[in-house]
């Protein structure tokens, strides 16, 4: 076992045990306050139900999120005080989490063990802090506001610790960098993050006022929040799909061999990646890497199999510029055309982007041209003889640490 | 738009005259719950001040005078407006809109003009949203609070809401604009109902926590998940724009690629969609087919230049080289979810009925129901736009042209359903807003006639 996976066992056992110790605890004392507990099971069921089906977004079930967090921060039902204890939080939301998640694992999508585990450990988190304060009575001589107040600073503290502990579990998983993959939870706590945590905090203000008709009135600002996220997401998809095959148009012109761009655009967001880049610039250097080329469109003449890294530097520099021509025209974010521009410059005047794109671009056409097993090795040995001048002598060591750890198979099979 | 009619004007200052006498009563009122108006007031200008990213901005503003909750939905910031109505009299409630109304930035020309019509507006709507629910009893239901008759009450007052604003703005649609009132409010109020029911129910939740035990602090977290709602329903509108500007970019290309005159495509997408409509198919297949229509010359990227332009005739293998063009764009797009059946329309925009087109050869119904529009289309807007080497026809001509080859090349159904738009709307064809482009460099004029041109049907090629 290596050190990184550590933390994944660790979180893992972690929550294994408290499920089980929870469970068997309240099998053996009983449920307090069935019918509350069992309105909140099935709110976190149905925000598991309604989850997203990509598994690439921060939060997947934002109704199911905030359901669990209000009912380890609810303190009374209508008025009257409800003691239900860290045990019967943990009970309930596993069982109501394993429900919605039936579904999704039957058809095959997400890693249920991993989302069970962040889940139950941020909700025992929650629950640690708040019910045995609650539970002791400490909050009786409390006014209302602070005592409101109190709700969102401990729901904020749990955030933060869900946001680190999300970023724990996905640097063991990929051995990406952890400080970047930290940054880019905590930006995403702003967005969905923000809403899951106020309308956690509502639910169980709400709910301590009104009784549980608020849980059904407040899950539905948060579904079209939901519903709000999923369009974007789509739009997303459909834009990076345009993009993709604005690529491939010269590929189809036989500027460019037959997946180029493609593997240039995985294996510079791999690179970006080790190097610390964090989500919106991996976007950018995604974006740029696959129109790298399509500056080649505006050539009268096709470039002998595509390989522009082997040009006179003049040469490159203008079908860079015309390719920066060409992005610019097409709507996409401005700092994509400018990498697209640079990508032939020496890497001391470059963007941090082009010089990725620039040496990955150099790395997959000389690959190509070896045959066999040398080709790679040679060349990244012809990169490195370049550093002076053309290729930054430390995204070289990125790139051949990246392809070394996949095992070179990334640039064969993009 | 342009002047604002006078009528217009005359209908605004009624608005604003009522709206002054509703809010008459609050200056002697007994014992105005000052800091509570003060409160929301503040709130709602803030958060209409809020830099919601670009799009909602001048929707919000209004683009026409007509009012932001009648287009998109979640324009403006109704949760803070409607627990005012919720939580004050209405002679106070009024007041909660003012302010953020009055003070809204860019609100378009005339700007106090506007500005005064939305005030008024948001005035009037909250002030009846606050009698209906004060008259269902609703003040007791919330402080109680009562649920689910509190639920009723609010729903009440939500309707009220939304009628009185709707009402409103299909009046000054009436007349600034000539679009009739019945029609327009039927409209205006379906689809504004849903989001500001949602929006209601916030208030609901905020009037409720607002009067119990934890107080103003509590209610003002409602705004958070409505707010992040709002911010990325405006990051949809952003990148879909930018989604577009892209299309229309690679269509461009192509354009000046092939030496066409400028927006064929488009206007090919365009003429598409006319047909769509003219078969009654529903609104998302029309889109699909407009997208059809604009990319389906595409895989003109992937054939050189040169050939495009060739002056004089083409040898059989350029002719064939060319012919791909179809398979290029097939290729290109495949990855494209969206367009779904436009896929095929793009493979299959050069068969012809008799069997004697490209790529395949497909006869009658197997060239599938899209491909057959957009040849129509192309056809249509080869004919009527002026070529580097000979005029444009005038549209009778080009129709009759059409119908002489339909049954041969062309589907007479779809022949017939562009005559029968044509008929009925005219033609129009969009002038894309686009200014200096040099995507592909700039084109010596190209000297002879479309390379492999069908002389019949003229459909380019």
């Amino acid at each position: 076992m290596s050190a990184g996976r550590i933390t994944l066992v660790l979180a893992r056992t972690a929550a294994a045990i408290l499920a089980a110790g929870s469970l068997v605890l309240i099998l053996w004392r009983g449920l307090d306050h069935p019918a509350v507990a069992l309105a909140f099971g099935m709110l976190v069921t149905v925000g598991e139900l309604a989850r997203w089906s990509d598994g690439g977004e921060r939060e997947p079930a934002p109704l199911g999120a905030a359901g669990a967090l209000s009912y380890a921060l609810l303190g009374h039902n209508a008025g009257q005080p409800d003691h239900h204890g860290v045990q019967q939080v943990v009970t309930v939301v596993l069982a109501a989490t394993l429900a919605g998640c039936v579904p999704h694992a039957a058809r095959g999508r997400g890693s249920t063990a991993d989302h069970l585990t962040r889940r139950l450990l941020t909700v025992a988190f929650a629950a640690v802090c708040f019910q045995p304060i609650h539970e002791h009575g400490r909050l009786h001589g409390w006014g209302g506001s602070t005592y409101a107040l109190l709700v969102v600073a401990l729901l904020v503290l749990t955030t933060l610790c869900d946001a680190v502990l999300a970023a724990a579990l996905a640097h063991s998983r990929t051995r990406w960098p952890f400080g970047p993959l930290l940054r880019d939870e905590l930006r995403a706590t702003l967005g969905i993050g923000s809403a899951v945590c106020a309308t956690g905090a509502v639910m169980s203000l709400a709910v301590a006022v009104v009784g549980l008709w608020a849980l059904p009135v407040f899950s539905l600002p948060l579904l079209l929040t939901q519903l709000s996220y999923r369009r974007y997401a789509a739009v997303r998809t459909t834009y990076r799909q345009t993009i993709t095959s604005l690529a491939r148009a010269t590929e189809i012109a036989g500027y460019t061999p037959a997946g180029h761009a493609r593997r240039v655009a995985a294996l510079s967001r791999a690179v970006g990646r080790e190097l610390g880049l964090s989500g919106p610039e991996l976007t950018v250097l995604e974006y740029a890497a696959l129109m790298h080329d399509i500056g080649q469109l505006s050539l009268v003449d096709p470039v002998p199999a595509g390989a522009t890294a082997s040009l006179p530097a003049e040469e490159q520099r203008r079908i860079a510029l015309l390719g920066g021509a060409v992005v610019r025209q097409t709507g996409v974010h401005a700092e994509v055309a400018v990498v697209v521009e640079r990508q032939a410059d020496p890497y001391r005047e470059q963007p941090v982007s082009a010089r990725i794109v620039r040496t990955v671009n150099a790395y997959e056409e000389m690959a190509r041209e070896g045959t066999g097993p040398g080709g790679p090795l040679s060349a990244l040995e012809r990169l490195r003889l370049a550093c002076a001048r053309d290729y930054q002598p430390e995204i070289v060591e990125s790139l051949a640490r990246v392809l070394q750890r996949d095992g070179l198979t990334l640039a064969v099979t993009g | 738009m342009g002047p604002v009619r006078p009528w217009a004007r005359v209908y605004v200052g009624c608005a604003v005259l009522i709206a002054l006498l509703c809010a008459a009563p609050a200056l002697d009122l007994a014992a105005p719950p000052l800091w509570a108006v003060v409160l929301l007031a503040a709130l709602h200008a803030g958060s209409e001040r809020i830099p919601l990213p670009r799009v909602l901005g001048p929707a919000r503003a209004g683009e026409r005078l007509a009012g932001p909750g009648a287009g998109e939905g979640s324009g403006t910031f109704f949760p803070v407006l409607l627990a005012g109505a919720f939580l004050l009299p209405p002679e106070a409630a009024v007041l909660v809109p003012l302010p953020g109304a009055l003070l809204v930035p860019g609100a378009g020309r005339p700007p106090w003009l506007r500005r005064s019509w939305r005030a008024a507006q948001l005035a009037l709507a909250v002030w009846a949203a606050s009698h209906v629910h004060a008259a269902l009893g609703g003040r007791d239901a919330v402080a109680g609070p009562h649920f689910p008759y509190a639920l009723l009450t609010a729903g009440g007052a939500v309707l009220a809401f939304c009628l009185t604003l709707t009402a409103l703005d299909a009046g000054i649609l009436a007349l600034a604009e000539g679009v009739p009132v019945r029609a327009s409010w039927s409209g205006l109020f379906l689809r504004s109902l849903a989001p500001v029911a949602v929006h209601g129910l916030a208030g609901l939740m905020m009037a409720v926590l607002w009067l119990s035990p934890y107080g103003p602090v509590a209610a003002l977290l409602v705004l958070l998940p409505m707010y992040v709602s709002c911010w990325v329903f405006a990051q949809y509108h952003r990148e879909r724009a930018a989604h577009q500007a892209t299309i229309r970019a690679l269509v461009q290309a192509v354009d000046i690629k092939d030496g066409y005159t400028r927006g064929h495509s488009e206007r090919v997408g365009q003429a598409s969609m006319m047909i769509a409509r003219e078969l009654g198919m529903d609104d998302e297949r029309a889109e699909v087919l407009r997208f059809a229509g604009i990319l389906h010359d595409v895989g003109k990227l992937g054939v050189p230049t040169r050939l495009l332009r060739k002056d004089g005739p083409l040898t059989p293998e350029e002719r064939r080289i060319i012919e791909l063009h179809p398979e290029y764009g097939h290729e290109m797009v495949r990855g494209i979810g969206f367009l779904g059946e436009a896929r095929s329309a793009i493979l299959h925009h050069h068969e012809r009925l008799d069997g004697s087109g490209y790529p395949y050869g497909l006869v009658g119904t197997q060239i599938p129901e899209f491909a057959r529009v957009v040849a129509v289309a192309d056809a249509f807007d080869a004919m009527t736009s002026t070529r580097s080497y000979r005029r444009a026809r005038p549209v009778p001509a080009a129709l009759e042209e059409l119908q002489r080859c339909a049954g041969a090349q062309f589907d007479p159904a779809m022949v017939r359903a562009l005559v029968h738009a044509l008929d009925r709307h005219g033609w129009h064809p969009a002038v894309t807003a686009d200014e200096e482009h040099g995507t592909v460099p700039a084109p010596a004029p190209p000297v002879a006639g479309e390379p492999a041109v069908h002389r019949r049907g003229g459909g380019g090629v």
